[in-house]
């Protein structure tokens, strides 16, 4: 209510001005030209322009203030340290040439604003200014080209070294499905023509394929901490996109192909929690759902920090809440969880 | 500052032969006069637009205030908001169509329709288009898919929704959402249209600018708006068939079950019987169009506030040729970056480090254009009429946003950014607000060219430059850090996730912001209806200029000119150029039209 009453005096303020410039228009004597700018137009805006800059830094300035708390914590990936560091070193960048071409771009609008009998600097080019300014965005960008396509290629490179765990994300309008390859890590062979819901194999594996008997199909992400994990990604229906924040990784889920992305978890769940950026933006929520409770509103549970995998190509009517929870831990804790799953040949059997 | 140059034609000789009875219809409606196609595509443009920010406001009203019973919401929308909660279906059919709206139906043809058609002849000293009749035929197709694609907001099971680019098997399956039945196929016949609209009126564009320049209008006289129009054109012949041909091949796969982009489908309980198709193909195929696009959208924009800059600067436009070899060099890179689209989408990484590759290049000549505006407001004589602020103003969204295309455009920093608001934010300040200030300025600029002489009144253009230029930041800098924190765009609300909850309070900001900002447009539209019948008429060269169209009269004939067209002696930037004494080249008087003799040992100080 109170934000409608904001916009309502917003607006109230906008049409005020509309109305001022209106009354100040018809208090002005009538000249032949009234609408070329004139001497004082030239001279407000160009003051104006000045307020202007102030007004970009200002809330770039406030937007890090206030803003900054709510990104992404720290990488919880092997491969998310270099992620982080090339993105601080880009936007060190932007921000430098950010401050300087707006400052100049808007000074000289200030600066040089019309005045009666000034004489504009008759300027057409200048090859070597023009040369100067073509050759450092060239060298800068050289260098973050070179540099991103080396993290690039080392992020794509999905192979089978260092005994990675295999894990299929399988996507559907409008749940995730996890499916490990179980004791020999290896995926049974599966397509959507294989479909059997009255048996439960909703995945569409081949039960004749023996790679498959000992998959184990979930509803709940757990990967062990330190073991590079390659991921295989189908989707049954439509486009979706498996979007995992905290680890900066994302593929997305084509029907018909099947797509792949890896990376190591380096920091379990718990480690996560203890996080003093995390505590704080627990904190934070939490006040913000306590006082949803207090008023009686949905989505007021308390909060524990969890990784979440969700769905970043739209896909329909709930695109908006197609999640699966993560769970990073040790590798203790992991065999220990696995050993409690059933295999896809227990749940066949449990079927029939 | 003062005087007029012009010779003025007292001659109104009558015969030149373009002189037919007129009816209302032919004036008015079936028109093949390019000034009023201009003023046709302008006004069916800018009601696009308005549409289009409404549906905006609609849904950034959603994102702010989530599952609230919002009265307004039920009064527009009726069923699709029961009791003014809006549904989830008409939240992705309003981006959807408020994206397809804004990119292909303001910004396409509203901007570079409107302004190719008025300034391709003026400013080239041509009667009219090569064709007249292709241009009335393109305009009436554009105006058929305006209808359509307006008319499909009222289909029964709703709009299109399933986003702009309409991948499939997302807009190919009506069982996966409501959107991709008779909605998705309206949809699809319009943009049809709409395409074949694009390309009759390239091909003039092209043809007029090649053909039907005035004598002594060399190709390295033409305003940067002409280059901008004429490169433009070419990007777009180049590239909307391959959409027309992404369109019909999904149009097939709908309606006649080919497989051309799908394949393994179970949805609903059932297998389909599609095989061997790739949205990846749909992807590669709509991208090759949509980059060319964004640069469709944005090269007019850039024309213009060349031009408007150099004017009210008083000064010539730094760099011309380096500003026309940008505008080349942008318009070959950006058919070879369709690709930084769909880094995440399944195709070869390899393919991924090509185009980032490609990709980052193209920031070079966007460079270059940016120091040269800035360069070109340096030790100026600056005249702050709307048209001119609207132009700073998107010199200053087009470097805030471009900049952040640095790290969409790296394929690595994209993974986690990708499709979430960081992107959004991106792409509407460079290309969304920076292509609307152009056309802003356009049109404070050419106002009196295109009515009669009649101008908009400034100080209602200061208010709507001021409030937007404000707003546009408000709502879009903090956005950046919507996409940081991981938010994925198209979502109908973000209450599923508790780490987003914190948010909420942005996106109230960013809502305050929109809301201000669209009602700032009310000005501008007030402003413009009036100005068209009671604005103020100004001289026949209001803001003494030299391009060609100010040597045109005021009052609107078929033709342009009587008599003789204009011959040109000179580029069109000759602004306060002096002689050896430091003296005006004509004396009392900063500006050289293109139509003044060279001076007896005057030199040519640009090259």
């Amino acid at each position: 209510m109170t934000t409608l009453l904001i916009i309502a005096v917003l607006v109230l303020v906008a049409v005020a001005i509309w109305q001022m410039t209106k009354i100040f228009e018809l208090s002005q004597l009538k000249t032949e030209y009234a609408e070329v700018a004139s001497e004082r137009d030239n001279r407000y805006n160009g003051y104006l322009m000045f307020v202007f800059l102030i007004f970009i830094y200002g809330i770039t300035i406030f937007s890090f203030w206030k803003y900054s708390k709510v990104l992404l914590p720290e990488a919880s990936s092997a491969h998310g340290a270099d992620y982080d560091y090339l993105m601080l070193v880009s936007f060190v960048i932007i921000f430098i040439v950010q401050t300087l071409t707006q400052a100049l771009l808007h000074y000289f609008a200030y600066k040089y604003r019309g005045e009666k009998g000034k004489k504009a600097l008759y300027y057409a080019d200048n090859d070597r200014l023009e040369f100067i300014w073509t050759i450092i965005p060239v060298i800068v960008l050289a260098g973050l080209i070179l540099w991103g396509l080396y993290s690039w290629t080392n992020i794509m490179d999905i192979n089978d070294e260092d005994d990675p765990l295999i894990v299929e994300l399988y996507a559907q309008q409008f749940n995730w499905t996890a499916r490990y390859g179980g004791a020999d890590n290896v995926l049974g062979g599966a397509n959507v023509r294989r479909i059997d819901i009255d048996k439960a194999n909703v995945l569409g594996l081949d039960e004749a394929d023996p790679n498959a008997a000992d998959d184990v199909i979930v509803k709940e992400l757990h990967l062990p901490v330190g073991r590079k994990v390659n991921f295989k990604f189908r989707s049954q229906d439509v486009l979706h996109s498996a979007y995992m924040p905290h680890f900066r990784a994302q593929m997305n889920c084509v029907p018909g192909m099947t797509t792949e992305f890896s990376f190591t978890p380096i920091t379990t769940t718990e480690q996560i929690r203890q996080n003093p950026d995390v505590i704080d933006k627990v904190k934070r929520t939490n006040k913000i759902r306590a006082e949803r409770a207090a008023n009686g509103e949905p989505n007021s549970d308390p909060w524990e920090y969890d990784y979440v995998l969700i769905c970043n190509k739209i896909c329909g009517k709930s695109h908006y809440n197609m999640q699966m929870k993560i769970i990073v831990e040790t590798e203790e804790e992991y065999n220990q969880w696995m050993a409690e799953q059933q295999t896809f040949q227990q749940t066949m059997a449990s079927m029939q | 500052m003062s005087g007029t140059g012009h010779e003025h034609e007292d001659d109104h000789s009558h015969d030149h032969g373009h002189h037919h009875k007129e009816t209302f219809v032919t004036k008015f409606i079936f028109s093949q006069d390019h000034k009023m196609i201009s003023k046709q595509y302008l006004i069916t443009g800018l009601i696009m637009g308005f549409i289009g920010i409404a549906m905006s406001i609609m849904f950034r009203m959603q994102l702010a205030w989530p599952g609230e019973e919002i009265p307004v919401f039920e009064a527009i929308l009726g069923r699709w908001a029961p009791d003014g909660v809006m549904d989830a279906d008409i939240y992705l059919a309003l981006v959807t169509i408020h994206g397809t709206i804004m990119v292909f139906f303001v910004l396409t043809a509203g901007l570079s329709g409107t302004f190719s058609n008025l300034l391709i002849p003026l400013q080239c000293g041509a009667r009219d288009m090569a064709s007249g009749f292709l241009n009335m035929l393109s305009y009436w197709m554009f105006f058929l898919s305006s209808v359509i694609m307006t008319l499909s907001l009222f289909v029964e099971a709703g709009p299109a929704a399933a986003g702009w680019t309409i991948y499939p098997p997302l807009s190919a399956l009506p069982m996966a959402q409501p959107g991709s039945g008779m909605g998705m196929t309206l949809w699809l016949v319009s943009m049809a249209i709409f395409i074949a609209s694009s390309l009759l009126g390239s091909l003039n564009y092209i043809v007029t600018v090649i053909n039907l320049r005035t004598k002594g209008m060399s190709m390295t006289r033409l305003p940067l708006t002409i280059w901008a129009f004429l490169v433009t054109a070419v990007i777009g012949v180049i590239s909307f068939p391959v959409l027309l041909s992404a369109a019909l091949l999904l149009i097939m796969d709908r309606s006649f079950g080919t497989s051309f982009f799908l394949s393994d489908i179970f949805i609903q309980g059932e297998v389909l019987h599609y095989q061997g198709g790739s949205p990846v193909l749909f992807e590669h195929l709509f991208w090759f169009l949509g980059h060319p696009e964004v640069y469709i959208v944005i090269l007019p924009a850039m024309g213009m506030v060349s031009e408007v800059m150099s004017v009210n600067a008083r000064k010539p436009i730094f760099g011309y040729r380096a500003m026309i070899a940008s505008i080349l060099a942008i318009a070959f890179l950006s058919t070879i970056v369709w690709g930084h689209h769909m880094f995440i989408s399944g195709m070869n990484p390899f393919l991924g480090s090509v185009f980032t590759f490609t990709t980052l290049l193209i920031a070079i000549p966007s460079a270059v254009k940016a120091f040269n505006w800035i360069t070109t407001l340096w030790k100026g004589n600056l005249q702050l009429n709307a048209g001119m602020l609207f132009s700073i103003g998107m010199v200053s969204t087009f470097i805030t946003g471009g900049l952040t295309g640095i790290i969409l455009g790296d394929s690595t920093l994209d993974i986690n950014v990708h499709d979430t608001y960081f992107v959004v934010a991106h792409f509407h300040l460079v290309m969304g607000i920076s292509a609307l200030y152009g056309l802003f300025a356009g049109v404070y600029h050419w106002f009196p060219k295109m009515f009669q002489g009649r101008m908009m009144n400034k100080n209602l253009g200061y208010v709507h430059f001021w409030i937007t230029a404000v707003g546009s930041y408000g709502i879009f800098f903090p956005m950046h850090f919507v996409g940081m924190a991981g938010v994925p765009r198209r979502y109908y609300e973000n209450t599923a996730f508790p780490m987003f909850d914190e948010l909420t309070d942005v996106q109230v900001l960013m809502t305050v912001f929109a809301i201000i900002t669209a009602a700032a447009q009310l000005v501008f539209a007030y402003n413009f209806i009036v100005s068209i019948f009671y604005g103020k008429r100004g001289p026949q060269n209001p803001w003494q200029a030299n391009t060609l169209e100010w040597t045109a009269p005021q009052e609107h004939f078929h033709g342009n000119w009587h008599g003789a067209i204009p011959e040109v002696h000179r580029w069109a930037y000759d602004y306060s150029k002096t002689d050896d004494n430091g003296e005006y080249i004509i004396p009392g008087q900063d500006f050289v039209p293109q139509t003044v003799p060279m001076k007896e040992g005057e030199e040519e100080l640009h090259h």
